[in-house]
């Protein structure tokens, strides 16, 4: 449906995106996550065609939408966008949903039809005659998307739809996203910074990193393989150690972490230096003693170094030659006497630790 | 102090009683400030849209010179204006000089950069979000400018209101191009509230100049209440 190849763009001597390559298929739900700055909202700005890319091609369908000036409408008019700051024309709430059907010449009642759809289907029925500029955040970005919506468009762009808005005005409009999709089979293409609203909603998750995807998967695999040091620390790895493999056969490798030995599932050879990456949640901790030894994985002692409350988790960081950290129930704190100077024993399996390779730097 | 609480009391007087001078000088000042702030407004508002929207060299030099001059001196557009039409003036053969019409232009050029620069401004002053959201919604050209503006009407009301409270309230170029002559038929006269405070006062009558001062403060108050009440709508 969308192809991008290798799109740039610069703003004066910034490059902003420098050769994004990827595709979005018809139907799906494709997330571009990536720290504030990384591109999201120029990406998505280039593939709605209110700016220009500086070298590459955006297709639509195989056609390269930058190429020809006078097909600019045509194109515009199959996508609808959503912004990211919630604005609204200084109209009725009516009035506004109907701004883009007016522009095709829709007849009156067809407009008086769809809006009242639209109205119901994002939750602001009887708002129609209200003053838009009176409603809240999260209202105003519901009257965005039924404004973006009642066009029928084949591809929904949405820019970070959701920053900045209370909880529950995010949970409808994931809702609502959920499904335009389902329902319409409409393409949508949104940017988050909040990587787990890309988990619950992309089919595929595209991680934008200085100006390039760094990473395009569903959400598992970014989530649980990281392409790289970058993104694992950016989809919530704690745990980044760098090391050198020493020693390795049948797809499990040792790693030299500056003097720890850590037993990891890899395919890199012997020398290759690479970044472990382990979840928090996958690492155990216990009292030294009791540790059990039948357990064919990591076993390394270490000294508590602190204990954080994190919602109604305790984050357990634990010097082991290297530090590693866990998520602890308050309960399992408590029982296991987990404190700041004891002693415990970390242990976590191979399968769990994530090798990439290193950085190049 | 007693002089001024009699002039308060006869203004009052003349205003009330519905003096045929103060309403004659009352309405023809209306008259000329209205015509002449509709003429600036179907100028400054394309003027200020092809301004803003434009993409051509010195445009950034071209708004300075606008901004700079909202604070043309009046004198100096009524000098402009007579040396144009005076009889030895290059449109003196259209003899004007002396006229209400005479005053419509010198107060239409008086306005104009105001209430071009302050289009300018409405319409710098809509969201870019909205400039976003008009294009992806896929507005030609056309539709885009109408929008825009329709989100910026009432900024724009504000400049027209500007611009009327300025050409009502000026005095150098209407006593230079009108004359503040009293003539026998409404529409050959060219005397003004300002114009007639200005002489009254400098005559000693000042029960009329108080009376005429109120009224034009009055007008200024109806023009402001009036917008504010369709901005609040």
């Amino acid at each position: 449906m969308i192809e991008l190849e290798d799109v740039s763009k610069r703003f004066d001597d910034k490059a902003v995106l420098a050769g994004v390559t990827g595709r979005i298929e018809r139907g799906e739900i494709f997330a571009v996550i990536g720290p504030s700055g990384a591109g999201k909202s120029t990406l998505l700005r280039l593939v709605d065609l209110l700016d220009t890319p500086t070298e590459g091609a955006i297709r639509i369908d195989g056609t390269d939408v930058h190429a020809d000036k006078g097909q600019s409408l045509s194109i515009r008019r199959m996508m609808g966008m959503v912004f990211q700051k919630p604005a609204v024309f200084n109209s009725t709430v009516a009035e506004n949903i109907a701004v883009g059907l007016r522009f095709r010449g829709a007849d009156e009642r067809a407009i008086r039809e769809k809006v009242e759809d639209a109205l119901e289907i994002v939750g602001l029925a009887g708002y129609g005659e209200r003053r838009a500029r009176t409603l809240s955040g999260g209202e105003m970005q519901r009257v965005a998307l039924a404004r973006a919506m009642v066009i029928e468009p084949e591809i929904l762009l949405m820019d970070e739809p959701t920053a900045n808005l209370d909880p529950v005005s995010v949970e409808k409009i994931e809702e609502l996203v959920f499904c335009i999709n389902r329902d319409l089979g409409t393409t949508i293409l949104f940017s988050t910074h909040d990587m787990y609203q890309g988990q619950r909603l992309a089919h595929r998750i595209g991680v934008l990193m200085n100006g390039v995807f760094a990473q395009v998967g569903t959400p598992r695999e970014v989530f649980t393989l990281p392409a790289s040091r970058d993104v694992a620390r950016f989809v919530g790895i704690e745990n980044v150690i760098e090391g050198v493999v020493v020693a390795g056969e049948d797809g499990t490798v040792t790693v030299d972490a500056g003097g720890v030995r850590v037993r990891a599932k890899s395919p890199f050879p012997r020398g290759e230096r690479v970044s472990l990456c382990i979840r928090s949640e996958d690492i155990r901790i216990a009292p030294a003693i009791r540790a059990r030894r039948v357990f064919d994985g990591n076993i390394l002692p270490g000294t508590v170094t602190s204990v954080v409350p994190r919602g109604p988790f305790s984050r357990v960081t634990v010097d082991c030659g290297l530090p590693l950290s866990s998520v602890l129930s308050w309960k399992a704190v408590e029982d296991l006497d987990i404190r700041e100077g004891g002693r415990v024993e970390v242990s976590f399996a191979a399968e769990s630790v994530h090798a990439v390779r290193a950085a190049q730097d | 102090m007693y002089e001024i609480i009699e002039g308060f009391v006869e203004a009052i007087r003349l205003i009330v009683t519905l003096d045929p001078d103060v309403i004659a000088i009352s309405a023809r000042s209306v008259i000329i400030s209205l015509t002449a702030t509709v003429l600036a407004t179907l100028l400054a508002i394309p003027l200020g849209a092809t301004i803003y929207f434009g993409t051509f060299r010195g445009r950034k030099g071209l708004i300075n010179l606008i901004q700079t001059l909202y604070a043309l001196p009046t004198v100096v557009v009524g000098l402009l204006i007579f040396l144009l039409i005076s009889r030895v003036g290059p449109f003196g053969f259209l003899r004007l000089l002396f006229t209400p019409t005479a005053m419509v232009i010198a107060q239409t050029v008086l306005i104009l950069p105001i209430m071009t620069g302050l289009t300018i401004s409405a319409l710098s002053g809509v969201d870019p979000v909205l400039r976003d959201t008009l294009r992806s919604l896929g507005a030609t050209r056309l539709q885009f400018l109408v929008n825009i503006m329709k989100e910026a009407r009432f900024a724009i009301l504000a400049a027209v209101a500007i611009g009327f409270g300025r050409a009502i309230s000026e005095v150098g170029a209407a006593i230079l191009v009108g004359g503040n002559i009293m003539a026998s038929s409404f529409a050959s006269s060219t005397r003004v509230l300002t114009t007639a405070i200005s002489l009254e006062t400098s005559m000693g009558n000042i029960p009329e100049s108080i009376a005429l001062g109120i009224v034009l403060l009055m007008i200024a108050l109806g023009v402001n209440l009036a917008i504010t009440t369709v901005q609040h709508r």
